[in-house]
């Protein structure tokens, strides 16, 4: 029992880091159209620009989160600028190939200046705490900041997009191009804005991973799927949807490991999505197909 | 260098530039006539390429195997058995937008490669499979200009094959999918139907082009089949050669392989303690010029040509 609630902490971190993931990835597929390939690079470029920044300034690992964030923010709009922005006008599936090819270049500079080996935040073990009352289930500091950072970036999405007029626009964008054009909603700079959340939120996932594990220039690459399959459980173009769809997938890849080999990890995030994609293609909660 | 040493290299060259050139005709028909967007050419191509060296490689207590087959039934395989995993894909996916397609393509990749990775019993793992031999082994002929000879006529075979598509009714259908759905739609087109008859064909192409890059290098281990060299390569081909367009695809091939051995010649001047560094400089300047020609000249070298409307008769 204890190990399934374990397991079940572990998949709830790991949920965190998909969702933070999947929300940016239903955002840009929402008002660009298009499926974001770059976004595992994203997180994995976020996560050494905050390695970098903690690096200089000999600050404690946390302090990666919002350099990371505020960094790759920048990243994502100056992306946007140069290359996506020429290229919109055309098919949205040009921008698909663009940006598959935008993930192999980030990777490769995370390699060519930050070198290809496993690097940390902080080095040490970090010892959990011990939950006596929840049968001796143990808990690291680390893991429960996660899954409340993460809690409290998507209510502050949630406010953005509820609350404020940019995030109406966005929705509007998100639910009908046509008519929120026509009625003159800015599309340029709704089109910045989600490249500011998506890659900040990307940074987040990025930051999260390296300080769960480790950071290595191919880490986004493989979570990358993952995420597709969250956002897509939760139905593409749908922010919320991916909150649900990231915590089912976190929490059946780690529950998988009760039954078959951990190798196998992202096989279970991949089964769901074509499960999803053969029963119900416009995910639980009603995306765009 | 001496003259032999350049012209062994320019075979080893040509003969992967024509491994290229197969997997970029397979693309062709799924992405230049169709439309449709699959990332998981390494996917296909590995399973093509492991499935011919299990038939013919003699028997090893390390992986399943020791079927010893002629290389033209393990090519058969190649083709049978990545034909089989593109029917799969197809199914799931000839009724959605191209984005679900490219998901699923990326995880079918990974998927193939986690399970070579992981089930030694199959294919010995990391560890890979050796001593796949040439079709002509053991035989005088024998020699690595031979087999650039065979996969240049492989090469041919297939340009034909898919140009006499391109030209016929069935591949205008692909066509008219690609520029307007719902328009062919209307005609009376199983738009579902066409999509899933081109994805299986050119996942056999590609299956194709594993078997024979199995029997040119004769090693295989899942560490080939990375999306990097597997996929990558072969759209950054046939983008600059020029979607759509067979001979661009060809031409894409042997251009971009060209760059890619330029970029491997450029970098071995480095001193060897930047190796990791000057794969990843390759890897950047690739992508750089994938991005250069989407955005300056996204039809290619050789843009598509539309055959001659055929006259009406009066």
């Amino acid at each position: 029992m204890t190990d399934i609630l374990q397991l079940l902490v572990y998949g709830l971190v790991l949920g965190s880091v998909l969702t933070m993931g999947a929300i940016g990835v239903s955002m840009i597929f929402g008002i660009l159209r298009f499926a974001h390939f770059a976004h595992g690079d994203f997180m994995t470029l976020g996560a050494y620009l905050g390695l970098s920044f903690i690096s200089a300034f000999g600050l404690s690992s946390w302090w990666a989160l919002p350099a990371a964030m505020v960094g790759m923010a920048a990243v994502a709009v100056f992306i946007d600028q140069v290359l996506y922005r020429r290229i919109r006008r055309t098919q949205p599936v040009i921008l698909l190939i663009a940006s598959f090819g935008m993930a192999l270049i980030l990777r490769s500079l995370v390699q060519l200046i930050w070198g290809s080996d496993n690097q940390t935040y902080a080095s040490g073990i970090q010892f959990p705490w011990r939950l006596d009352w929840l049968g001796g289930l143990r808990l690291k500091p680390d893991h429960l900041w996660i899954m409340l950072i993460s809690l409290g970036l998507v209510a502050s999405v949630h406010l953005f997009l509820t609350r404020t007029r940019l995030g109406k626009a966005m929705r509007a964008m998100s639910d009908n191009m046509d008519l929120a054009l026509v009625s003159g909603i800015p599309a340029e700079r709704v089109i910045m804005v989600t490249w500011v959340i998506g890659g900040a939120l990307a940074a987040a996932a990025g930051v999260f991973l390296g300080i769960d594990t480790r950071l290595h220039p191919m880490m986004g690459w493989t979570t990358l799927l993952p995420v597709f399959a969250a956002a897509i459980l939760g139905g593409i173009g749908r922010p919320y949807g991916a909150i649900a769809g990231g915590m089912i997938i976190g929490v059946s890849m780690e529950m998988s490991t009760l039954l078959i080999p951990a190798a196998y990890k992202p096989a279970v995030a991949f089964a769901i999505m074509v499960g999803m994609l053969i029963l119900r293609p416009q995910g639980i909660f009603k995306g765009t197909v | 260098m001496e003259l032999t040493g350049i012209a062994s290299y320019l075979v080893s060259f040509l003969t992967f530039a024509g491994v290229y050139a197969v997997l970029a005709l397979g693309l062709n028909m799924q992405w230049g006539f169709t439309g449709q967007f699959n990332i998981g050419i390494a996917g296909f191509f590995a399973v093509g390429a492991y499935t011919s060296a299990i038939l013919t490689t003699p028997s090893s207590p390390a992986y399943l195997g020791g079927f010893g087959m002629p290389f033209l039934i393990g090519l058969l395989g190649a083709v049978i058995a990545s034909t089989v995993l593109g029917l799969v894909v197809g199914l799931i996916t000839a009724r959605l937008r191209t984005d679900y397609l490219a998901i699923a393509s990326i995880g079918i990749a990974e998927m193939v490669r986690l399970f070579v990775k992981n089930e030694d019993w199959l294919t010995n793992g990391v560890r890979g499979i050796a001593g796949i031999d040439r079709p002509l082994a053991g035989i005088a002929l024998d020699s690595s200009f031979a087999y650039l000879v065979i996969v240049a006529l492989f090469v041919a075979g297939v340009y034909f094959l898919v140009e006499r598509a391109y030209a016929s009714p069935w591949g205008r259908v692909l066509r008219a999918i690609r520029e307007n759905e719902p328009a062919t739609a209307a005609a009376g087109k199983s738009i579902a139907g066409f999509r899933l008859q081109a994805f299986v064909l050119g996942s056999a192409i590609m299956g194709l082009g594993g078997g024979l890059y199995a029997h040119f290098f004769g090693f295989l281990s899942p560490e080939a089949f990375m999306p990097l060299y597997g996929t990558f390569l072969v759209w950054v081909m046939l983008i600059a050669g020029g979607s759509g367009n067979n001979r661009g695809a060809i031409l894409g091939a042997i251009v971009v392989w060209g760059v890619w051995s330029g970029t491997d010649l450029l970098t071995g001047l480095l001193p060897s303690e930047h190796a990791t560094q000057a794969a990843a400089l390759r890897v950047l300047l690739i992508g750089v010029l994938l991005q250069v020609i989407l955005v300056l000249r996204p039809e290619g070298i050789l843009p598509e040509k539309p055959p001659k409307l055929i006259a009406k008769k009066r």
